[in-house]
């Protein structure tokens, strides 16, 4: 029950969703909550205190992250790619379209990390069969869905057939 | 590895009157809530910030049992960027206790909004902080000195019933009611059964659905007009609003609530109320919008757990033919520290009283108790749920210890479609339903017949393999005239839903709903109704996201819960579509001067049948004469074309004497049906192959129903498997986060097939039934399917409904301490 240290910030300069962003962040701040609370991008969300939800997830150097689990001043200097940066010309990607067909999704809430973490799998192995992509969602929690239009969304973008 | 497969539709007939050709309705469009959800553009609460906005943290009790001696909250608000803080004193003061539901001792029950001089279980909130920043407020709240006198902590109900130590010295018992049901006569049924099958003890265990979006508000207050703004994820407002204005000393109109998205609800977003009030307190002190967003650990801890229930001396009358006659238990459901929503639970459940099944003859005695865990709230399935678990053990034990195929026996046991509509012992009416055939659908699916060789084949690989069914009742629309039955002073009876319908100046239909939905498309199935209405496309209709307390599109009962938007939110939308219909026949024919039975409404233009093709108004034309040039209508014609409808289901009153009446109006069937295997080393359980058939009548969007159970299916499979709120014998909880508590990930699910049927409900405005709760079929099936399986080890017999591996390893290793708890005494 101490008194706890100052807070202290830094300043970070980094790439998201193609934009160059600079700013200055309480060293203690998580990426996630730089992401929704600094840069205003709320279609990323938390639904654990632990990383075990996976809402969260971003792509940091392409790779997919649970943006809970970083430090906002570990992602100085990286590129990173967010839910809104999936459709940023307007266009729905195949996934996403996949997603609304299938019925993929409910409340919505897991969606984004769920996105996030099949296009970084479809980007790897762009033909993934059922069970590759279950193991890439393991990750991700779903409470409404159970998963089985989600994986059948995702398996149906590396067939061609959504 | 997994597949989903629907089999063709089976319409069973029924004496139903649906209204409406099918149009839009049946479809399985796509729905419209995703374009935004899939860009990360929807809004939930969260997502909100105002200027000057502080952030809430929750100071909570890490005793389950304690006197508060004192708190000290000098430090928080020497931190810089700290606002304000509120301890339970103040509340005290502030506030009056919320408003109890039971009779007495519940009744003298004082529920504050913060712990006032003592914490009933951990994680109870005793002061609040609010600063700058979610990390600020944190810190503060760990500067807020605290000092407790430990007191002994109550774990176990049956331990709490004998009121060695009392919770609420105000209630004076640890007991918030009690009382008996009594339906035909289970005396004299159990004295002419030729078997009486006896149980000593089954239990439901403590879980919750746990919705991936956490609970919270963004509260606003106006100075000026006393007004409070709650932008939320409240699922139920209308009755949040009935138990915080009163508290709050203020009218129900000085609450607006507005949801947008929320993120999965569940019923575990329904007892916000003590936080909200909380929140609007410091909101008015401070002057400044305040923030909650609840950390996933607290929801755990301290927000909304499902029922635990224990059923005690169970006996069954059995004839020699295997028909059960009736069945007595003793029921004790832990509601945790505070009722809240409680002591609904305790009659809730006599929705279903017989499940499935054509008993005549039942007596509950059932009793509620405080414990010092977290307070309960609906669940899924709430209260239903438990007692069809109970009705469906009930029915694999007495099947197996009389030696009768579960199937055979279910099938000579259930009610018949021929019997439809069916009044039970306890004067509910099962409104239409075919449960064999149902259960039929399920057996195809998973190949019944090939089960003995899958048992053999499993057995030469060292697996003990089983095969469960579990049937549930789904039942919608409640009557909270059933309260009565509890208390017969409460002032509530029957349900009602609002919506409201508008034709704008350029053509725009325009919907508002006063449900609240978290997931469950009501945008997308209220545009296919409200189309079909008005002769349109989907995509003309515009379905307002969430509810606002200012659209005035809301009832007292507003919500969504207990499985009734297909009654009662889509038949308040269909109501104030029609009646916007009817004006536009009126208005076309009026401007077309053709008689109102020519005028049809199609493709967006209302025209003269037949007619020709410059006889036709677009909704624009409609739109704009009314709202924007209507000099010339005649005085005595006056369409709005914007109408607000409240769908009131009829259901009678209830006899508060018998205990009986219409609790609820519509019944969808669930027919699951689970094999496993078990490896007998380490009591794992997989589940290799599995069905759920849902029969919830007309389905206005099957590929939402399906979704629907989907959901439903793998909360059942996560209870019946891992999902387990458990606490040590000091009442901390030792399953406060998605590591220790075991959520299905997409590699614990098993193949999920889905069958289905209709049987349209003839009560019903849509011949729809209300679904998606599914009543747990997934964890009786899986109870069933376990206990089959250790028929070839030992004969062990399922006694509670969460059997994660140790469990099992436990049944494989002492069969007979569970068989103890059985026994038949045959004639």
């Amino acid at each position: 029950m101490g008194t706890p240290a100052p807070a202290r910030s830094r300043a970070i300069s980094l790439e998201v969703n193609g934009e160059a962003v600079e700013y200055e962040v309480p060293a203690r701040r998580l990426l996630v909550h730089f992401i929704r609370d600094d840069l205003g991008l709320t279609g990323t969300h938390v639904g654990c205190d632990t990383g075990n939800c996976g809402a969260c997830t971003v792509h940091v150097d392409g790779v997919s992250v649970k943006s809970c689990m970083l430090l906002a001043v570990q992602a100085d200097g990286t590129r990173i790619a967010t839910v809104e940066g999936l459709a940023a010309d307007g266009e729905l990607t195949a996934l996403q379209r996949s997603f609304n067909e299938h019925h993929a999704l409910q409340c919505g809430y897991c969606t984004p990390g769920m996105l996030m973490s099949a296009t970084a799998l479809l980007e790897q192995n762009p033909h993934p069969n059922e069970d590759e992509v279950r193991v890439a969602l393991q990750g991700n929690i779903c409470r409404c869905t159970g998963y089985v239009n989600i994986v059948e969304a995702v398996v149906a973008v590396g067939e061609g057939t959504s | 590895m997994s597949t989903t497969t629907t089999t063709t539709p089976t319409v069973t007939e029924q004496q139903s009157t649906p209204t409406l050709e099918k149009g839009y309705i049946g479809q399985s469009i796509p729905r419209r809530e995703d374009k935004r959800l899939v860009q990360g553009l929807g809004t939930f609460f969260d997502d909100m910030r105002r200027h000057g906005m502080g952030y809430v943290h929750f100071v909570r009790s890490p005793y389950g049992h304690a006197k508060i001696v004192s708190i000290d909250v000098s430090k928080a608000l020497e931190l810089d960027g700290v606002y304000g803080t509120i301890t339970g004193d103040e509340v005290a003061i502030h506030t009056e206790p919320f408003f109890e539901m039971s009779v007495e001792p519940g009744a003298n029950i004082k529920d504050y909004a913060l712990a006032v001089g003592r914490v009933r279980h951990t994680g109870e909130p005793v002061a609040a902080v609010c600063a700058a920043t979610r990390e600020l407020a944190r810190d503060a709240a760990d500067l807020v000195e605290v000092e407790y006198d430990p007191l002994p902590v109550l774990v176990d109900a049956e331990e709490s019933l004998k009121d060695e130590t009392v919770l609420h010295d105000d209630a004076g018992s640890n007991v918030v009611w009690s009382g008996v049901f009594d339906w035909g006569d289970i005396d004299q049924a159990l004295a002419d059964a030729d078997h009486v099958v006896k149980i000593e003890r089954l239990h439901f265990h403590r879980f919750s659905s746990t919705p991936l979006e956490c609970a919270g508000a963004l509260v606003e207050y106006d100075k000026g007009t006393a007004e409070w703004t709650l932008h939320c994820n409240h699922q139920m407002p209308g009755v949040g609003a009935i138990w915080m204005a009163p508290a709050l000393r203020t009218g129900i109109d000085k609450l607006r609530f507005v949801t947008q998205d929320i993120g999965g609800g569940f019923g575990n977003k329904i007892c916000l109320h003590p936080q909200y009030v909380v929140l609007c307190l410091l909101a008015r002190k401070l002057g400044r919008p305040v923030q909650w967003t609840e950390w996933r650990t607290d929801q755990h801890t301290a927000n909304a757990h499902g029922n635990e229930r224990t059923f005690l001396d169970i006996e069954v009358g059995v004839m020699a033919d295997g028909t059960m006659t009736g069945f007595k238990v003793r029921a004790l459901d832990d509601c945790g520290a505070f009722p809240r929503y409680e002591p609904l639970g305790c009659i809730i459940w006599a929705q279903v009283t017989p499940g499935l099944y054509g008993w005549r003859n039942i007596r509950v005695d059932f009793t509620q108790v405080c414990t010092n865990k977290s307070p309960v709230s609906p669940n899924r399935g709430y209260s239903r749920m438990q007692h069809l678990w109970l009705t469906e053990r009930i029915a694999d034990i007495v099947a197996t210890e009389l030696g009768i195929d579960p199937v055979e026996f279910r099938k000579k046991n259930y009610v018949k479609t021929e019997q439809m509509p069916y009044e039970t012992p306890n004067g509910c009416v099962y409104d239409s339903g075919d449960y064999a055939a149902a259960l039929d659908i399920a057996l195809d699916l998973i190949d019944s017949g090939s089960i003995e060789d899958r048992r053999k084949e499993a057995a030469a690989r060292g697996k003990l393999l089983g095969f469960g069914i579990g049937s549930t009742l789904d039942s919608g629309t409640n009557n909270f005239g059933q309260s009565t039955l509890l208390n017969p002073d409460l002032q509530f009876s029957g349900n009602n839903e609002a919506a409201s319908v508008k034709l704008d100046i350029f053509g725009e239909v325009v919907v508002t709903l006063g449900t609240v939905p978290q997931g469950q498309g009501h945008e997308t199935t209220a545009a296919q109704v409200v189309a079909d209405i008005l002769g349109c496309s989907p995509e003309q209709v515009n379905v307002r996201r969430g509810h606002d307390t200012w659209f005035n599109s809301h009832a007292g009962f507003s919500g969504t819960y207990a499985s009734q938007f297909a009654f009662t939110g889509l038949g308040a939308v269909k109501g104030a579509a029609e009646l916007v219909r009817a004006e536009m026949v009126q208005l076309a024919a009026a401007v077309l001067q053709a008689p109102e039975e020519a005028i049809e409404l199609a493709d967006g233009f209302a025209r003269i049948k037949d007619g020709p093709e410059e006889a036709a108004l677009p909704f624009m034309a409609l739109g704009a004469i009314v709202n924007a040039n209507n000099a010339f209508l005649p005085p005595d014609f006056n369409p709005t074309l914007n109408h607000r409808y409240v769908c009131r289901p009829y259901f009678g009153m209830v006899d508060t004497e018998k205990k009986t009446g219409q609790l609820t109006l519509t019944y969808a069937t669930q027919i699951h049906a689970a094999v496993v295997e078990i490896d007998p080393e380490t009591g794992v359980v997989d589940v290799v192959d599995y069905a759920a058939v849902d029969d919830c009548g007309i389905r206005i969007n099957p590929q939402i129903v399906e979704g629907q159970v989907h959901g439903a299916t793998t909360h059942a499979l996560g209870a019946a498997l891992s999902e387990e709120f458990v606490y040590d014998e000091e009442g901390t909880l030792l399953t406060s986060n998605f590591y220790d508590y075991h959520v299905p990930h997409a590699l614990d699910m098993p193949p999920l097939k889905t069958g289905s049927m209709e049987s349209p409900s003839p009560v019903a405005p849509l011949g729809a039934k209300g679904m998606g709760e599914g009543g747990g079929g997934g964890i009786h099936c899986v109870c069933a399917a376990i206990q089959d399986a250790l028929g070839a080890a030992g004969k062990a017999i399922v006694y509670t409904s969460c059997n994660p591996p140790h469990r099992v390893w436990s049944m494989l290793q002492d069969p007979e301490a569970t068989r103890a708890n059985v026994s038949v005494v045959s004639k």
